[in-house]
């Protein structure tokens, strides 16, 4: 068998938005809470509030209905209009994890009047593997994959 | 290591895309290989390497077998991530376009 290390594949995604870099920016990070799903979150008090803190070394979390705040990592960068650039430390079980580092980017460029592109991407995705926590909360993996799987898929149908 | 070889197994575009249906519940075989560009033998084959990789569990169902992806398999967490940066990242569209001002040269009904 190779030796070789073959990485994952970040993730990337590109979208048009009707709306300028400035906009775009604005509505991703101070408007975060406008779009993020609220289907999506970690802990077990369902999400009120989803925040992107501005400026490096700011946190994005999630302010749940029994008054928990859950960290999902800090601000990296920070470069209105063109560039953000996010820790997102939860690990594949869940959890916030301070050690674990992988990397969200949003660049946002402007492609015509009113039209901005984003470009997504994120990538470490190999540093899933290496925490310990992953390693001893796995067991625990199962139900709450399947119920974030379903919470997933009536978001995408409704 | 089982990570690089999760990993190695995804690369293959067709394997990806197997991978990607079973993000979405089991199946057996002629399920997946529904709407996909090649035979239902090809699909059997990317199955095999996903199975080797640690990335799928398969399990007799009756006649037939059905695959699974690993819950502790770490490629779930990509599958996982890439379809909900999908829905996110469509929620943000929606968002910057609905809120914004409306542009100039766009009437209003």
């Amino acid at each position: 068998m190779s030796s070789t290390t073959i990485k994952p594949a970040a993730i990337r995604k590109t979208l048009t938005v009707r709306a300028t870099p400035e906009r775009a920016f604005e509505v991703f990070t101070a408007g975060f809470d406008s779009w993020w799903p609220k289907t999506h979150y970690i802990g077990s008090s369902p999400l009120k509030r989803a925040v992107i803190e501005p400026g490096v070394g700011g946190c994005w979390y999630g302010l749940h209905e029994d008054g928990a705040q859950n960290l999902w990592g800090d601000v990296l960068a920070w470069e209105p209009p063109a560039r953000l650039l996010l820790a997102w430390r939860i690990t594949g079980e869940w959890a916030y994890d301070p050690d674990l580092l992988t990397e969200v980017e949003v660049r946002f460029t402007g492609v015509g009047e009113n039209q901005t592109r984003v470009d997504f991407e994120h990538r470490g995705l190999e540093r899933f593997g290496d925490s310990d926590a992953a390693d001893r909360t796995r067991v625990s993996m199962d139900g709450g994959w399947g119920t974030i799987l379903e919470s997933f898929q009536a978001a995408a149908n409704a | 290591m089982t990570n690089a070889r999760a990993f190695a197994a995804l690369a293959d575009p067709t394997r990806r895309e197997v991978f990607e249906r079973l993000a979405h519940g089991p199946l057996a075989v002629g399920e997946l290989a529904r709407g996909l560009p090649v035979s239902r033998p090809a699909v059997s084959q990317h199955l095999k390497v996903l199975k080797d990789a640690g990335l799928v569990t398969d399990r007799p169902e009756g006649a037939r077998r059905v695959y699974q992806i690993d819950p502790h398999g770490l490629g779930q967490i990509r599958a996982w991530l890439d379809q909900f940066w999908d829905t996110a990242l469509d929620a943000f569209k929606a968002a910057v376009e609905r809120d914004g001002d409306p542009p100039a040269d766009e009437d209003k009904p």
